[in-house]
């Protein structure tokens, strides 16, 4: 492919020269979590070494350096997903603060008791339990729209349970469980012809595609920043400015502030007023300088290898007998997830990780998708950008040989 | 292509995988308790059958890995014949031998439970191989609910 060059990528990746149990690593456990480029680790070095102190306080050179740094990681989290401000760039600890937020701060003021809630039968806990708390605190009710047996949301299903009731759509990307990627255009437009908000959990996509939260006219949408190969402990809420505006706080505290008396508080404007207390200044920072990192390579070109390298996956997957691939949308993103007749996806991880091969095997954070399918557990392999089509057969050639062992 | 894993996954263990020992619903069980691990799904049923103090029977059905399955069908053999305070005893053994807190593990006196020690040095595993004791602990305590690992 033109301009994308995986060796000097991996180059990049101090961690993938590690060797595990006396092999060469191959880490495909990436819907975990990302691994971490130089230009992420030195730029936390460079901070705490040169550059560290607290930010929005201090008059002196140190603060005002550090400051600088962390307002320009926000302006770049703006562009690389396209918002219309950085007000409407909240800093977080990850998708999981940033739905907790919304459910507790645009929930508590927009929702009431009997409105609904719609999600989706393949989201990830992390937007069920959340909505599960807020409903019970209130009386409203969670509905889950059904999916089929390929992982894909059946959108007639979806449509229908669109109903006046419903107050907030909250939807995966792409599911982490499946690599489903959800036709979100057509649900944002479904529901916002009703009037309804839609919140986008994209955990999993950020790193896959390229997000123009404008041009999907989502309303808010969440992700981690340590799947998109930046430290882990930071995450991004983006909100419609108005929404935000309209928003009360989420927790109180220092910075979120304008004027405090102990009569009453004035709350900080956007997009402060939902940060309280000293953030993680260098976790930010470094978020920037993965996002640097990524606009360099450009993310349309890791669209297209990603899609490269599950397409052959799957292909030499579909080769194995007894292998059962689970999640196999029309539209897809870099991850397989599979079980093995008569094999425990545990069993699989431990053998694999003899061979220094990581993958997931488990539930994955979405145990009801596993009860969909009516298995414990599967058995995970998710890529990025820098996985090659060599460690996809090291990968295949592990699980022939366990297939082996086992008998 | 799998050395490093011999001291786990021993030809003892996918034997019990392959074929499981009493994996069989008990009809008339005097103790029945689920086990399960939220952590990966494994999850059984352990059937007893008592007589006074002394375990006369036991079986098991559910789903796991090739340890928790093994760990569990092997349990169901040794138990048998054993009195609570003997099974007692074998568990808090068993509990020392994968969790690895004892310096000198006389792994003798665990007869054929032994070829589990290897898991000490897999902690992710080594619930999957102490469910079946949990499990079976609180049969004899008979504990109605379910028991987990978490």
């Amino acid at each position: 492919m033109s301009g994308f060059d995986v060796n000097k990528i991996r180059q990049d990746f101090p961690i993938l020269a590690e060797k595990i149990r006396g092999k060469d690593l191959v880490y495909l456990d990436n819907a975990a979590t990302c691994q971490k480029p130089q230009a992420v680790i030195d730029s936390i070095v460079q901070l705490y070494s040169h550059d560290y102190a607290n930010v929005h306080r201090g008059v002196h050179s140190l603060s005002v350096r550090s400051t600088d740094k962390f307002e320009a990681a926000r302006a770049k989290v703006k562009s690389f997903i396209n918002a219309t401000s950085d007000k409407e760039i909240i800093f977080v600890r990850g998708a999981t603060e940033a739905i907790n937020l919304v459910a507790q701060t645009y929930g508590k003021a927009n929702i009431k008791a009997g409105d609904e809630i719609l999600i989706t039968a393949m989201e990830h806990h992390s937007n069920i339990v959340p909505w599960q708390m807020f409903c019970e605190q209130i009386g409203a009710v969670l509905k889950v729209a059904p999916i089929n047996l390929q992982g894909e949301l059946i959108y007639s299903e979806f449509e229908q349970l669109l109903s006046d009731k419903t107050k907030l759509v909250s939807v995966v990307h792409m599911s982490n469980a499946l690599g489903t990627i959800n036709p979100v255009k057509k649900i944002i437009a479904a529901a916002h012809a009703k009037g309804i908000p839609v919140l986008l959990d994209g955990a999993q996509a950020i790193p896959h595609m390229v997000v123009d939260v404008q041009e999907l006219d989502c309303d808010f949408y969440v992700f981690s920043g340590h799947k998109l190969y930046g430290p882990s402990g930071i995450g991004v809420l983006y909100g419609k400015q108005s929404l935000l505006e309209a928003m009360p706080p989420y927790q109180g505290g220092g910075d979120m502030i304008r004027k405090v008396t102990f009569e009453e508080t004035e709350y900080n404007t956007l997009p402060y007023k939902f940060e309280a207390g000293t953030p993680a200044i260098a976790d930010v920072i470094a978020l920037g300088a993965a996002i640097d990192y990524l606009v360099a390579i450009g993310m349309d070109k890791i669209a297209a290898y990603e899609a490269e390298l599950l397409d052959y996956a799957t292909a030499k997957a579909r080769q194995i007998e007894g292998l059962r691939i689970i999640g196999e949308a029309e539209e897809k993103g870099a991850i397989l997830s599979f079980t093995l007749n008569k094999i425990h996806p545990h069993d699989i991880g431990t053998m694999l990780d003899s061979l220094g091969i990581a993958i997931r095997a488990g539930h994955h954070c979405a145990m009801p998708v596993m009860d969909f399918y009516g298995v414990p557990a599967t058995a995970r392999a998710s890529f990025a950008m820098y996985n090659t089509k060599q460690e996809i057969d090291v990968l295949m050639a592990g699980i022939q040989s366990l297939i082996e062992v086992f008998g | 292509m799998f050395e490093d894993l011999r001291d786990l996954y021993q030809e003892v263990i996918f034997d019990h995988n392959r074929n499981p020992r009493n994996f069989r619903v008990m009809d008339n069980a005097d103790r029945q308790v689920e086990g399960f691990n939220p952590l990966c799904g494994d999850r059984l049923t352990l059937f007893l059958k008592m007589d006074g103090d002394v375990i006369t029977d036991a079986s098991f059905q559910g789903s796991g890995c090739a340890i928790s399955t093994a760990s569990v069908s092997l349990m169901t053999e040794i138990v048998k014949g054993k009195t609570e305070a003997e099974a007692d005893e074998l568990f808090r053994k068993f509990h020392e031998m994968t969790t690895g807190k004892e310096e000198h593990i006389n792994l003798e006196a665990l007869g054929k439970l032994a070829v589990l020690a290897g898991v000490r040095e897999y902690p992710a595993r080594v619930k999957c191989a102490t469910l079946a004791w949990h499990t079976l602990e609180a049969a004899l305590k008979n504990e109605a609910s379910a028991v987990s690992t978490e």
